[in-house]
């Protein structure tokens, strides 16, 4: 009994907090889509469904993240190889570089793809606002996702499963298709579901290099929000999303949860041979893809009518000039600073309850139960797209009961929420794999349950936990989907600025939002450096 | 004819295979025997081409294979632990290295059914290797490697994996299977029972290098130091003046040590050397002593057939089995291959 109201009153806050910012808005969305004047009207949101435009969006947003699924493991895999099996110089430092796009947040990669295309030497393609720039974009976004995943898997792999086909007659392309994939086959998987998710959320690439013409589920929403002021359109595109992304992170988890059984052994990189220069050259293009469009977002911000000067940097601390745009860079970058602050230690304290609450033994049946739909509840956040959420926060937290519409804290309890299932993934696997018998031989020495969580979880936990926190931080700094819905005019981080800078005419303000974005991304890659020395074993594993 | 010269192997500064030369004559069955870490198994991976020589040549029937990549030797290779393809089945495993080289369906069909047949496990096309026994699974991963005919089998402790009556069994099959398909193979094992079992010709490995290389009744025979004499299963190697009791005993005229089977000293009532009993054990075999012998010191020795066993604290004498022992050279005048 005493064991169930400790485990009821650790819940207590996450139930509490997840009740208000999550089930409350959500209803609320539901609510706008489906009841109408009062009444429970299901098919005005079907009408929704099978608008024209609609029905093209929804085709568009799943043939472009397939494409770009279908790219990121075409380069990926050849990448994870070369990055994670092979002899290379300076293989440390280029996967560090495959890193570097996972952690920039969305509006600068739009951006970077966005100048590229505008670029003189690829602007005769045309490909500025066509879709081949997004799915680059998005290619760029995820390679990371299965160098990492694949790479992981690949490096751990049993080579003796290979050399044993080899030995019988294979040819390196025969051990790689029969003996290889096969092995690996759980973590292609796992990574392509991972990453067409990803593709088909992504917001705020598609939002700055589609513009009104191409737009994903995600934008639409948005645009919907924004500019038409549809909300019981939007509501419904919201529940469509709730319900794809709920299906695909079930796929993707049953995936991940049966994964090959593979021998965790290191594997002494191997020499290059000729039989790797077609993974060499793919590699080297993921690279190029990579490489470029930073260099270019860089170099974009360095010039001003065509020579350089920091002349676009040293405007941050100046505003814009338009309306639109009355605050300066700098005066976002430490709202976006502070909000993140505050964002992470919200993000840390549910989360770390929450790991605390699923990883915990139960003793009776009934502590069993409770604990098993705690966790079921607590899992439901995973299922909403940042823009969803961000959405049902802006239709819902406005009015009472609960009226949030002007109060400090909305961005940063949202951003929370976006970044809660990270810290939650990170914290959950080092928490579990603690000994329970460590806590009791704890116990047994006379030491307090405090003491104990102190000496046995915390001495293994608070490396996780500080990487954690950069994570929620770094997410925080770039998060856009969310925020753009709720950040308060005057009140801008500097991801929605930036945008805003981008919807503003004149060159000056560009060159602006191009320095901003190149101070965002050094920002967020600082926090990620960090994180990445922290050397915590999974984390990032998606 | 498989022939290696002066091949060594480095990983970084460590020196794993240190000028090793062997030949291997076709249809022969060659053990290299040495314990863990000694080298062997990466001159396995060597001669398989998933190691590089830093110096030295691997060359088969005069040709050098530097520049060949393993698929292209005609070689094949058996892992200690099979690594069967998980997601094939018994069938699809044995195919393999066929549907690899293209051959019709009809003939890989026939050639299936015959190997398995070969190695006894006829009717286990179906299964899928996580549903064997360690035994089967080894024999398959035989069929397996034997599927193409290689020119060289190569295996790496093929049975050491199994339990020790399984090891006995297999040994016996493995050899007549080999014999009878008229394999070349190099076989690496730890396991002197395994090489004896299953070898014609054994070379004795240590430290990288090859110490002992022959036939099988000759290493056995005149093991080169008291190392190698108690790897091949001798335990006890005895030296000095307790050398030369015994040898003497024996009515050997040859100085050096003395490598003892357990055997090798019988309780007869004219034997030449006396001792007291320490202990006796009955075993299903025989009875065994430890008896010491004044100049000798505490040797195992065993009844022969129609001897009681004597307690503890009574003489017995002893005659020696010139048989179930070996002369060993004494320790620096030793010829590296005798």
């Amino acid at each position: 009994m005493k064991r169930l109201l400790t485990l009821l009153g650790l819940a207590f806050l996450p139930v509490l907090v997840l009740g208000v910012f999550f089930v409350l808005p959500v209803s609320g969305m539901l609510g706008e889509g489906l009841w109408s004047s009062g009444r429970f009207a299901p098919g005005a949101a079907w009408e929704v469904l099978q608008r024209p435009r609609v029905l093209r969006v929804l085709w568009f947003t799943v043939w472009v993240a397939s494409a770009a699924t279908a790219v990121t493991l075409l380069l990926g895999i050849p990448t994870a190889y070369a990055l994670h099996r092979l002899r290379i110089p300076g293989r440390g430092a280029l996967r560090a570089a495959f890193l570097v796009p996972f952690v920039l947040p969305t509006i600068v990669v739009g951006i970077a793809f966005e100048q590229l295309v505008r670029s003189p030497a690829l602007e005769p393609l045309g490909l500025d606002g066509s879709p081949v720039t997004i799915i680059a974009a998005m290619v760029f976004f995820n390679l990371a996702v299965v160098v990492r995943t694949v790479g992981s898997a690949w490096e751990a792999l049993d080579p003796r499963p290979g050399e044993a086909a080899a030995a019988l007659g294979a040819s390196p392309w025969q051990v790689f298709t029969t003996a290889t994939l096969p092995a690996l086959r759980g973590s292609i998987v796992s990574a392509a579901s991972v990453v067409f998710l990803f593709c088909s959320t992504a917001f705020g690439v598609v939002l700055v290099l589609g513009g009104l013409r191409y737009a994903t589920v995600e934008t639409e929403i948005y645009l919907l929000t924004t500019n038409l002021y549809d909300l019981p359109g939007a509501a419904a595109l919201c529940i469509l999303q709730l319900v794809v992304v709920t299906v695909l992170l079930a796929l993707a988890h049953r995936t991940r949860s049966a994964p090959a059984p593979v021998a965790r052994r290191r594997v002494a990189p191997t020499r290059v041979t000729a039989y790797d220069v077609p993974a060499l050259l793919l590699a080297a293009l993921g690279l190029l893809l990579v490489a470029v469009p930073i260099g270019t977002l860089v170099a974009g911000a360095l010039r001003v009518d065509g020579s350089w000067s920091l002349a676009n940097f040293r405007a941050l601390d100046t505003v814009g000039t338009d309306s639109l745009v009355d605050v300066s860079v700098t005066q976002a970058l430490l709202n976006s600073l502070r909000t993140a602050v505050d964002a992470t230690w919200i993000s840390l304290l549910i989360g770390g309850l929450v790991a605390v609450i699923v990883t915990r033994r139960s003793h009776s049946p009934a502590e069993h139960r409770l604990r098993g739909l705690l966790d079921g509840f607590f899992m439901l956040p995973l299922g909403v797209s940042a823009v969803t959420l961000g959405f049902g926060f802006m239709i819902t937290l406005d009015h009472p009961p609960v009226d949030l519409r002007d109060s400090p804290m909305l961005v940063p309890m949202a951003q929370a929420l976006v970044a809660m299932p990270l810290v939650v993934r990170t914290l959950v696997p080092v928490l579990a794999g603690i000994d329970d018998r460590q806590r009791q031989a704890a116990y047994s020495l006379g030491a307090s349950p405090l003491r104990a969580l102190v000496t046995v979880d915390l001495a293994v936990v608070w490396k996780p936990l500080l990487a954690a926190a950069g994570f929620a931080f770094a997410i925080s700094l770039g998060e856009f989907g969310a925020t753009s819905f709720l950040a308060r005019i005057d009140h801008p981080t500097l991801p929605v600025l930036i945008y805003r800078l981008l919807g503003s005419p004149g060159q000056h303000n560009y060159g602006m939002a191009l320095a901003a974005s190149v101070v965002l991304a050094l920002a967020t890659a600082a926090v990620m450096f960090l994180v990445e020395r922290l050397r915590v074993p999974g984390v990032g594993g998606f | 004819m498989l022939s290696l010269t002066s091949v060594r192997v480095t990983y970084g500064h460590a020196v794993a295979v240190d000028d090793v030369s062997l030949e291997l004559a076709e249809g022969q069955v060659l053990a290299v025997l040495g314990p863990s870490g000694c080298g062997k198994s990466t001159l396995l991976r060597a001669v398989a081409g998933l190691e590089r020589l830093s110096a030295g040549t691997v060359s088969y029937d005069g040709s050098d294979l530097a520049g060949v990549p393993t698929h292209k030797r005609g070689f094949a290779l058996m892992f200690q632990d099979g690594q069967l393809f998980g997601h094939r089945s018994v069938g699809d495993n044995v195919a393999y290295p066929l549907r690899i080289r293209r051959r019709s369906r009809t003939e890989i069909a026939q050639r299936v059914e015959e190997l398995l047949e070969l190695v006894g496990l006829a009717g286990f096309a179906e299964r899928v290797p996580a549903t064997l026994s360690g035994g089967e699974r080894q024999r398959v991963a035989l069929a397996r490697a034997l599927a193409v005919e290689p020119r060289l089998l190569l295996l790496d402790e093929p049975l050491s994996a199994l339990d020790k009556s399984l090891r006995e069994r297999l040994a016996l099959d493995l050899r007549e299977i080999l014999t009878r398909a008229g394999t070349t193979a190099l076989l690496v094992t730890h396991d002197h029972e395994e090489a004896f079992a299953v070898a014609d010709r054994m070379a004795l490995m240590r430290a990288g290098q090859l110490v002992q290389d022959g036939a099988l009744v000759d290493v056995w025979e005149h093991p080169v130091d008291a190392e190698a004499a108690k790897f091949l299963g001798y335990p006890t190697v005895l030296s000095g003046d307790a050398a030369r009791v015994v040898l003497r005993a024996a009515g050997i005229d040859s100085a050096g040590q003395v490598a003892m089977r357990r055997s090798a000293l019988q309780v007869r009532e004219d034997g030449p050397l006396t001792g007291a009993v320490l202990s006796s054990r009955v075993t299903p075999d025989a009875v065994r002593l430890e008896v010491d012998v004044p100049g000798v010191g505490v040797v195992a020795a065993v009844t022969s057939d129609g001897v009681g066993a004597p307690s503890p604290g009574a003489d017995v004498h002893l005659g020696v089995d010139r048989d179930r022992l070996a002369v060993v050279p004494d320790a620096g005048s030793s010829p590296r291959f005798p």
